[in-house]
C-alpha cells in the first residue's frame, strides 16, 4: 500500500492542534519561530512566555519549556526567567491587545533596561479572544464591537505604532516589522527572527519583531479576503522594515 | 555570627540573603525602602539578582517568572503596593510557585498614610487576588522571629510550592533591634526542581510548562481541591502562636506583631492590679491559630481582640469563639500606635461596665 506524508508536525512544535481559527496568520508565524530556535539548536534550552488573547495557549505549541503569563505582564515573567537563567533563549509570543493595551509599560520597561529577550509581537490590529473588540492598534474606520462606527480619532486617537514608539528607547537592540502574507514575506520573516535570536544567543540585547497579522473572523472575511485587506490597510500605517539595529553601530564602531 | 544591631528593613533584608534568596525584584515604596537599597549591594555582591522594577505588577511577574525558573524569589513592598501584587500573587499561587513576600504595613485605605498600620489583615489572609487560594502568612513581633521567619520562609515556601508572606508594620520595619543570624546551606544545594521551566529541556526530557488555565471546569475544581489539600496540610502544621501568662487568666488578648508588644505592657501593668490577664498572640496569620484558643483553662471568659487596625483579625477571633467568650474589641488605626495605658484604660472601663 503507498502511503503518502500529507502532515507532519512542523519544526520546534508539539502535536497539539491548533485552536486557531481557520486562515489566521498565527500557525504560520508558530511555524516559525519553532523551525528557527530548532535550526538555531535553541528549542531544548528555550523558554517561552505565553500571553493572554488568542495566543493563550501557545505554551501547548512550542516544544520547550514554556510559561504562562498574566494579561500584559509577559515581558516582566521574561525578565525574571532570563535574570535567573541567563542561559536560556527566553520569548514571549504577544498580541497586540496584551502588549501595546494593558502590557505597554512591561514591553517599553523590558526595552529600556536592554533584557536580552525576544518578543514575538503579533498586530492583527483587533482583540481576537474576546471576540473582536477595538484594540490600540486599530486603524482609524475600522469597525469593531466597540468601535461600531468604526474608530474615530477624536473619540479613541490614532493607532499605535509599537516599533516606532520602541525605536525612541534606548535600551532596544533590534526592531523589524514583517509581514506573512505571501511567500516572499514569509522568507523575510524568517531572516528577522533569526536576526532576533542570534542577537539573543549573542548576549546583544532586546529585539523584538512585529508580525503583521489577520483575524478574518473577527474582521468578518475570507482568509484570502483578510490577507489582501492587511496589505491595503494595514502596511500602509505600519510600513514594513527595521526600526532599528543596534548590532549595525557595534559593527560600524 | 554574634549579636548585631541593625535596622528592621536591613535585618529583613540580610536574613533573605542567608536564606537563600537566588534574586529579589522590587519597586520603591515607604516604609520599606531600606529593603531593596541594602539588597542593590549586597545581592550583585553575593552574585545574586537585584531587579528595580517599573511598577509593583512588574515586580510580582519577575517573581512569577524567576520562580517558575526554579529560583528562590523575594520580593517586598508596603500595602497599597501589596494591593498592586495582588494578580500576580494569585497567578503564583494557582501556578504553584514558591516565592517569598515581605510586607512592611502602612495605613489605608487608598494611599493611607506611611506610619505602621495592621490593616492589611484581610488583604493578607483572604487575598485581594482572584480564586480560591491562600498565602501561608506570618506576622513576627521582634526582629530576631523576622529574620528566623524569613530564612524558615524560603523552604517552606519550596515545600509547599505556594506563596509565603512575612509582614510586619512599618514600626517593626524602621527600628533597631539586636539579632543573630545563623549561616544557612545556600537554594543550589536544595536541589534542582524537576517541575521548573528554566530551560533545561535537553537535559530533563520532557517539557515543563507554568501555568494556571484551566479551562474544563472539572479539572479546575479537581486543581483547586489539590490546592486545598496545601492549605489543609498548612492549617495541620503551620500554626504558630505564642500563649502568653494565659494559665490562670480570666480576660485573654488577642494580639500580633506590634500590637502584641504594646499589649505584653498592658498584661503586666493589669496583673499588678489584680486583673488575671493573658495573650494569645498569633505568628501565623494563614493559618489562624486555632489550636491556641483550645488550650485556654476553664477559667477564662472573655477575649480582647487588640489590632491596629478597626478590626479585620477579630472576625476570625468571631468565627473561633462560637459564642463561647464574652468578646471585645480595642483598636486604633490610620498608623496610630497605642500606648499600654490606652489598653488597660479600655479594660478598666469593661470591667466597671459589667460590674
Amino acid at each position: 500500500m503507498n502511503t503518502k506524508t500529507v502532515y507532519r508536525p512542523q519544526a520546534g512544535l508539539t502535536e497539539r492542534e491548533y485552536h486557531y481559527c481557520p486562515g489566521c496568520t498565527h500557525g504560520i508565524i508558530h511555524n516559525l519561530v519553532g523551525e528557527v530556535l530548532k535550526e538555531r539548536g535553541l528549542i531544548e534550552s528555550s523558554v517561552g512566555v505565553a500571553s493572554v488573547g488568542c495566543s493563550v495557549m501557545a505554551y501547548e505549541y512550542f516544544d520547550c519549556d514554556m510559561h504562562q503569563a498574566a494579561h500584559g505582564r509577559a515581558p516582566a515573567v521574561a525578565t525574571g526567567i532570563k535574570r535567573v537563567r541567563p542561559e536560556s533563549t527566553v520569548f514571549t509570543y504577544q498580541g497586540d491587545g496584551d502588549l501595546a493595551s494593558i502590557g505597554l509599560a512591561e514591553a517599553v520597561h523590558a526595552a529600556h533596561r536592554g533584557e536580552n529577550i525576544t518578543i514575538i509581537f503579533v498586530n492583527n490590529a483587533i482583540y481576537g479572544m474576546t471576540g473582536g473588540q477595538m484594540a490600540p492598534t486599530t486603524l482609524l474606520g475600522q469597525q469593531t464591537t466597540t468601535s461600531p462606527h468604526g474608530r474615530e480619532k477624536a473619540q479613541a486617537g490614532e493607532p499605535l505604532r509599537v516599533c516606532e514608539l520602541l525605536s525612541n528607547v534606548p535600551g532596544a537592540t533590534y526592531l523589524e516589522r514583517v509581514s506573512v502574507h505571501d511567500p516572499k514575506h514569509v522568507r523575510k520573516a524568517k531572516k528577522a527572527l533569526q536576526k532576533a535570536f542570534d542577537i539573543q544567543s549573542g548576549k546583544q540585547g532586546f529585539t523584538l519583531i512585529e508580525f503583521i497579522s489577520t483575524c478574518p473572523i473577527n474582521w468578518g472575511m475570507e482568509p484570502k479576503d483578510s490577507l489582501d485587506w492587511a496589505v491595503e490597510n494595514m502596511i500602509p500605517y505600519y510600513p514594513l522594515g527595521v526600526y532599528k539595529d543596534m548590532t549595525k553601530e557595534d559593527d560600524d564602531a | 555570627m554574634s549579636k548585631v544591631l541593625m535596622k528592621g528593613n536591613e535585618a529583613m533584608a540580610l536574613a533573605a540573603i542567608k536564606g537563600g534568596a537566588d534574586a529579589f525584584f522590587g519597586y520603591p515604596i515607604t516604609p520599606q525602602n531600606e529593603l531593596p537599597e541594602y539588597l542593590s549591594h549586597h545581592m550583585p555582591a553575593n552574585d545574586r539578582v537585584f531587579v528595580q522594577a517599573e511598577s509593583e505588577v512588574a515586580a510580582i511577574n519577575m517573581v512569577y517568572g524567576a520562580g517558575g525558573a526554579g529560583a528562590r524569589v523575594l520580593t517586598s513592598s508596603s500595602s497599597p503596593g501589596i494591593a498592586l501584587k495582588q494578580e500576580g500573587i494569585s497567578y503564583l499561587a494557582g501556578s504553584e510557585i514558591p516565592c517569598v513576600i515581605i510586607n512592611v504595613m502602612r495605613g489605608g485605605p487608598g494611599l493611607g498614610g506611611i506610619q505602621p498600620s495592621q490593616s492589611d489583615y484581610n488583604q493578607i489572609t483572604r487575598g485581594g487576588g482572584n480564586g480560591d487560594y491562600k498565602v501561608l502568612s506570618f506576622a513576627p513581633e521582634n526582629l530576631q522571629e523576622a529574620v528566623d521567619l524569613i530564612k524558615e520562609s524560603f523552604p517552606l515556601a519550596d515545600h509547599y510550592r505556594n506563596p509565603v508572606m512575612v509582614a510586619v508594620d512599618g514600626l517593626l520595619g524602621q527600628m533597631m533591634e539586636p539579632i543573630t543570624l545563623e549561616e544557612t546551606e545556600k537554594t543550589q544545594a536544595a536541589g534542582k526542581k524537576e517541575w521548573a521551566a528554566d530551560g533545561g529541556y535537553g537535559e530533563r526530557g520532557y517539557r515543563n510548562r507554568i501555568a494556571s488555565l484551566y479551562l474544563d471546569p472539572y479539572k479546575l475544581e479537581e486543581h483547586n481541591l489539590k490546592l486545598k489539600g496545601k492549605y489543609d496540610e498548612m492549617r495541620e502544621k503551620e500554626q504558630r502562636y505564642e500563649m502568653i501568662e494565659t494559665e490562670d487568666a480570666d480576660i485573654v488578648f488577642v494580639a500580633y506583631g506590634t500590637m502584641a508588644r504594646v499589649a505584653r505592657n498592658a498584661v503586666q501593668m493589669l496583673r499588678e492590679e489584680g486583673v488575671k490577664v493573658g495573650m494569645i498572640r498569633p505568628i501565623s496569620l494563614f493559618p489562624f491559630p486555632k489550636k491556641a484558643f483550645e488550650a485556654l483553662p476553664e477559667r477564662t471568659h472573655s477575649l480582647i481582640t487588640l489590632e491596629m487596625s478597626l478590626g479585620q483579625m477579630h472576625q476570625d477571633v468571631q468565627i473561633i469563639n462560637n459564642g463561647r467568650y464574652k468578646l471585645d474589641f480595642f483598636g486604633r488605626t490610620g498608623g496610630v500606635v497605642p500606648e499600654p495605658e490606652e489598653i488597660v484604660e479600655h479594660v478598666r472601663a469593661a470591667l466597671k461596665e459589667d460590674a
